[in-house]
């Protein structure tokens, strides 16, 4: 029992790069997937089944035979990156698949009869995108995002295969000296249950504030 | 702004052809709206009326003939039909900017109050100061009798206050002539009156309107000439009296029965 | 770059990957069936239960869509024989982890599928006579698979994909076979142009089927 608390300063380090990770990868494939959920919604033609290829490839295969991928592949093409990223890149690159969907939905859920009426009062494409359709879909974006975010946090956990000490790799360690394995893992789960709940939390809570926008 | 002279009609069709895919919707129309008219298109569904009305303000596009509304072609640049370039989004929008259009489904801007949906266009199409703008919405929904909802949101607004405060953002645009889409259709029964007194006090009050609509008191009353639609043609025109109380035509006597029994 | 593809290895070692796919499907298979008769009877509990009920299913629920699978493996793999003083098999122990990990999306797929089901139906019901658990079994329950079927089918796919991490306690299943043939043979980039389409088309080819499945029996709202 006193091994585990003197473990928790090493997990409490393996607690923030598990954020660390999670926080670039969720900064990397929200400013990824917007751009090109955008841009498979509004884009010239020729742009829209790259993306939607890109798309459909990464949510079809498992995150963790890409990270594997990225990890052994990559300098076999002279590209060599660090552990760190190379997980990093992988696990954004799947995300923002996830993302350019999350947006894709949020634009073309909102009904075509809203831009018909922005068209009638007289506005333009540019200011139909930023006063009317803009408000609906960042409304319409948040709770899915979030969610998003979860998944990312969960995610990240992979990164432990790697030999990236996140909280993941960080419990196992703790429990390769004190070779308690369940309270450990029960910990580790609270802490990760800890950080999600909030934000699946805080994505419910937005969903009912903002349900007015789907009247 | 040009000025209208008495004689030319301020939204003017000439030959009007439209097919969705196979599908020949609109067959041929001409029609002429004078200032001040309130043109009531009726018909059973499928006619081309609502077809009809959103190739005015170019919401749906036209393959063949002509729109002016006040005597700027709405779909194309060159009104000649050799070398037709459609319009750009910019000139659609300041040609829109003088029609006006209320849906049957309100589309009000779920995100604004309603006092800001209406205060959207005036500002930013009109270029209204704000305080300006603020006035004249506040103005209009007064008139339409929503004085005491200036900042309720639409989800907090029944289906018939949703409806006015769509005539009030469509109106308060000053718009050449006033586009009514099957504005009563989507609403219950009890509340049509309110929404139906609104449009019969624009009229009153000089507003060119073109409505199409199933409310046959509405069009008896309210309308200086009604028009029958059907199979994409204009079968039967004319005055409330000519069309509605004394019907000569086969496919509209057919289509008042079946009317009237519903409305009975 | 002076690197020649060679797919030799790969060849001679390829049941490892066909098996190891085989595997993957009957392990998200049993899972899902598993994961249905959990979500199922707490979706139902969870409708007709007192606040207890409700919040102990909560809690499953909420605590499995918040934790990483890849603890839930651990836990289960490792944490609970210390505790039981048992130990088992590494594809039981990731089916019984799996099929729990799919009861808690199952909860709410039917959770939301129940409360789908038109109250009209449910009207009609009581209306001819029916009690309420002949309501269930007549007419609520079918209603409910009907409406329910295409997050049925986006279950199975995801869980196929979720069964790659079984590699990790030695579970030969695709991934693992994959790992290790690349091990073996050091031909990663080769391996990963075999095993990625694998995972997709499999993906796809079950979706598309299923959709074929569901085009005979759901219903269109």
């Amino acid at each position: 029992m006193i091994f585990a608390l003197q473990s928790l300063p090493y997990l409490w380090q393996g607690l923030l790069m598990t954020l660390e990770v999670s926080a670039l990868v969720v900064f990397f494939s929200l400013i990824a997937g917007t751009i090109l959920g955008v841009a498979i919604v509004y884009g010239p033609r020729w742009l829209y089944w790259p993306v939607r290829i890109y798309s459909d490839f990464f949510r079809g295969i498992p995150l963790l035979v890409l990270i594997f991928f990225m990890y052994y592949g990559l300098p076999l093409f002279k590209i060599n990156l660090t552990n760190f990223a190379s997980v990093v890149l992988a696990l954004s690159a799947f995300k923002t698949a996830h993302i350019i969907e999350v947006v894709r939905g949020a634009i073309q859920s909102i009904p075509v009869g809203q831009t018909e009426a922005g068209k009638t009062i007289g506005l333009r494409f540019g200011q139909r995108l930023l006063y009317v359709v803009a408000p609906q879909a960042v409304r319409r974006f948040l709770p899915p995002w979030i969610n998003a975010v979860v998944d990312a946090v969960k995610g990240s956990a992979l990164v432990s295969l790697v030999g990236i000490v996140d909280l993941m790799l960080a419990i196992q360690q703790v429990i390769g000296r004190t070779y308690m394995p369940m309270p450990l893992y029960v910990l580790g789960a609270l802490m990760y249950f800890g950080i999600n709940y909030s934000l699946s939390s805080a994505s419910r809570r937005l969903e009912a504030r903002f349900a007015y926008i789907r009247e | 702004m040009t000025e209208i002279s008495p004689t030319s009609p301020v939204v003017r069709i000439r030959g009007l052809r439209k097919s969705f895919g196979t599908n020949l919707v609109l067959d041929g129309i001409d029609l002429d709206v004078r200032k001040g008219e309130v043109v009531v298109v009726i018909g059973p569904s499928g006619s081309g009326k609502t077809t009809l009305l959103r190739c005015i303000n170019l919401l749906e596009t036209y393959d063949e003939g002509s729109i002016q509304v006040d005597r700027v072609e709405v779909g194309f640049r060159d009104g000649s039909s050799s070398a037709r370039q459609r319009r750009s989004d910019r000139e659609l929008a300041r040609i829109r900017a003088d029609i006006g259009m209320v849906f049957q489904l309100f589309n009000l801007f779920p995100h604004l109050t309603a006092r800001e949906n209406v205060v959207l266009g005036l500002r930013k199409v009109r270029g209204l100061p704000t305080a300006e703008a603020k006035r004249v919405a506040e103005q209009w929904l007064t008139r339409v009798g929503l004085a005491d909802k200036l900042d309720s949101l639409p989800s907090q607004l029944s289906g018939g206050q949703q409806q006015r405060v769509g005539i009030a953002r469509a109106v308060a645009m000053d718009p050449k002539v006033l586009l009514l889409d099957e504005i009563t259709s989507a609403l219950d029964p009890e509340l049509v009156g309110e929404v139906l007194t609104v449009a019969q006090e624009l009229a009153r009050d000089g507003m060119t309107m073109i409505v199409v609509t199933h409310e046959m008191t509405f069009a008896r009353d309210v309308g200086s000439r009604i028009v029958f639609m059907d199979g994409g043609r204009i079968q039967v025109q004319g005055t409330p009296r000519e069309v509605l109380t004394a019907p000569a035509h086969d496919r509209l006597k057919a289509f008042l029965a079946r009317i009237e029994l519903k409305q009975r | 770059m002076n690197y020649h593809l060679n797919f030799n290895y790969i060849w001679t070692h390829f049941d490892k990957l066909t098996w190891g796919l085989v595997l993957s499907l009957e392990l998200a298979f049993v899972s899902i069936l598993i994961g249905v008769a959990i979500g199922l009877s707490l979706a139902l509990a969870y409708t007709g239960g007192g606040r207890l009920v409700r919040g102990v299913v909560a809690g499953y629920v909420e605590f499995i869509r918040n934790v990483p699978l890849l603890l839930l493996i651990y836990l289960v793999f490792y944490g609970v024989p210390s505790v039981g003083g048992f130990a088992y098999e590494p594809a039981t122990s990731f089916v019984l982890t799996l099929s729990v990990y799919a009861g808690a999306y199952m909860v709410e797929v039917f959770r939301a599928g129940l409360t789908a089901v038109p109250r009209g139906l449910i009207d009609a019901g009581k209306a001819i006579g029916l009690n309420a658990w002949q309501r269930l079994i007549c007419v609520r329950l079918p209603t409910m698979f009907r409406i329910v079927l295409p997050s049925l089918s986006n279950a199975y796919v995801s869980l196929f994909k979720d069964t790659s991490l079984a590699s990790v306690i030695a579970v030969p299943e695709l991934t693992y076979g994959a790992q290790w043939i690349k091990t073996n043979s050091f031909r990663v980039i080769e391996v990963w142009i075999v095993v990625t389409p694998l995972y997709l088309i499999t993906g796809y080819a079950l979706l598309f089927t299923l959709q074929q499945l569901e085009r005979r029996f759901a219903i269109q709202r």
